[in-house]
């Protein structure tokens, strides 16, 4: 895990484990249990940004060109931009490292 | 001026609560806890208590409420019993998972089945791991003490953890008793307002009980048991602040005539009292026994426990509960306690009292005896169950 929660000893752990920063699920890495990742074949994209609605973790945004992609550090691998796809733009492939 | 009066326990707990200036009471009335929380609806109604009182549909929202109230900083009280307690069994956990400060009476009650609205301790013993603090009375005057210490224990800053009171049901809940009930003056003089660190507060917003991923779960145990092995040092410097200033003393474990001892017997409860009896009548007769009652349950007082015993050769326990398939559950923890002793005393378990059924002294004396007797045989039974019909 690339938070700091891995560093936290039990002596950093707030009175009853109350959160006193906002925003705390940013700093939260949910990529790294992905088995599988989106890839693209953006020749196909409409910009119709269906995948960005569907996904759970709420993690695609339009790059400079305007291309829907995921932010890898929260995509959790579901697959469900590629299923939701009406262009079959994207491919889900296995993460190998 | 403190003055003793003549009053039913369970109307007198109300009063300590009271006279702690509670701001909420969260609780669902179930036998034999019933008297505290009416009496409470009362005073709250009659505007004799400054406080809010929610009449919650079932004890798992009297403790969710209650687990609200705490949060936003407020001197929170609840009581149950029994199956009541069994209904809120798991938000008992997250009451000291999240350091809140609730004080709880339990008027000790058997669980089901068969149903019984009796009073034993199966129901102190399924919250015995939650985490809380927890403190056996065995009188009137003990309970009204020990509700008001609850309250400054709970909300120390070291300490902010929840507080249970046990106080059997029935046999202590329902008696009327000549207690001294202190004044307002040296109840508020005693009892520092409470400030919770980080309360609910919408200017300053912060999220409690949120989910721990298991990178964080380890920690946050570890740090809650810090917490409630740490309490101790805070229980036993209230207890002393409260003997100091109202003249009675309490011990995270009692002794009556346990000096020179070589056998003593062990209970919790208001069945000490009982028992006490039993060792005078016994020590008439010229045998050296002794009593000795764990009033701080939780953290489990493990040095006092092997310095009250250290001279002991035989311990008989009685337990107000039975784990079904191991036997009492308060001699299993004794010997747990005392495994590590190089001069190990024999522990002799007996089951009794179970749903409301009374131990009289003469009882105590035929345990004893019998205790003695399978000290002597040398027998390794693990327990024995006393006064069944066979
Ligand atoms: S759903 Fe497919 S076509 Fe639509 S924006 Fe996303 S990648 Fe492009
Ligand atoms: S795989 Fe799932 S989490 Fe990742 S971008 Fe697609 S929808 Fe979002």
């Amino acid at each position: 895990m690339t938070n700091s929660e891995d560093k936290m000893t039990w002596k950093d752990v707030e009175i009853g484990c109350i959160v006193t920063k906002p925003g705390s699920a940013t700093i939260t890495q949910t990529g790294d249990w992905r088995s599988r990742r989106p890839t693209y074949d953006f020749s196909k994209c409409i910009k119709c940004a269906i995948c960005q609605t569907y996904c759970p973790e709420g993690c695609i945004h339009q790059n400079e060109k305007g291309n829907y992609v995921a932010d890898l550090f929260y995509c959790k691998g579901c697959g469900i931009c590629a299923k939701e796809c009406p262009k079959k733009v994207i491919t889900m492939i296995e993460e190998k490292e | 001026m403190a003055k003793r009066t003549g009053i039913e326990v369970s109307i007198a707990v109300s009063e300590a609560v009271k006279l702690a200036n509670t701001d909420v009471i969260a609780a669902y009335p179930i036998t034999p806890q019933t008297h505290i929380v009416e009496h409470l609806a009362e005073l709250v109604a009659q505007g004799e208590l400054n406080a809010e009182y929610i009449p919650v549909e079932s004890e798992h929202s009297a403790m969710s409420a209650c687990l609200g109230s705490s949060a936003a900083g407020a001197r929170t009280f609840t009581a149950t019993a029994g199956q009541g307690l069994e209904l809120m069994h798991e938000v008992v956990y997250v009451a000291s998972s999240m350091r809140l400060p609730i004080v709880m009476a339990v008027a000790n009650r058997a669980l089901s089945g068969p149903l019984s609205v009796w009073g034993d301790h199966s129901d102190v013993m399924s919250v015995r791991d939650t985490g809380w603090i927890q403190i056996f009375v065995e009188n009137g005057q003990e309970a009204v003490d020990n509700t008001i210490c609850a309250f400054r224990m709970a909300e120390d800053s070291r300490v902010l953890l929840p507080v249970m009171v046990h106080l059997d049901g029935f046999h202590l809940s329902h008696m009327v008793e000549p207690i001294m009930m202190p004044d307002q003056k040296e109840v508020d003089e005693f009892l520092p307002p409470f400030n919770y660190p980080l309360p609910l507060d919408p200017s300053k917003p912060v999220t409690m009980g949120a989910f721990a991923p298991p990178i964080v779960f380890t920690e946050a145990k570890w740090a809650q048991e810090m917490n409630l092995e740490q309490s101790k040092d805070v229980i036993l410097e209230v207890w002393k602040k409260f003997g100091d200033k109202f003249g009675r003393y309490y011990n995270p474990v009692e002794c009556y005539r346990c000096d020179d001892c070589e056998t003593l017997i062990m209970t919790m409860g208001s069945f000490s009292e009982t028992a006490m009896m039993a060792i005078d009548k016994l020590r008439e007769e010229g045998k050296k026994i002794g009593l000795f009652r764990i009033r701080l349950w939780r953290p489990f007082p493990f040095e006092e426990v092997r310095e009250t015993v250290k001279n002991a050769k035989a311990i008989i326990v009685l337990d107000r509960a039975i784990s079904l398939g191991m036997g009492g559950p308060v001699a299993s923890e004794l010997r747990n306690a005392l495994y590590p002793l190089e001069k190990r005393p024999k522990i002799m378990g007996f089951v009794g009292g179970l749903g409301g059924r009374d131990i009289t002294p003469t009882d105590f004396e035929k345990i004893i005896k019998r205790g003695l007797e399978i000290a002597a045989a040398g027998s390794n039974r693990e327990f024995e169950i006393y006064g069944v019909r066979e």
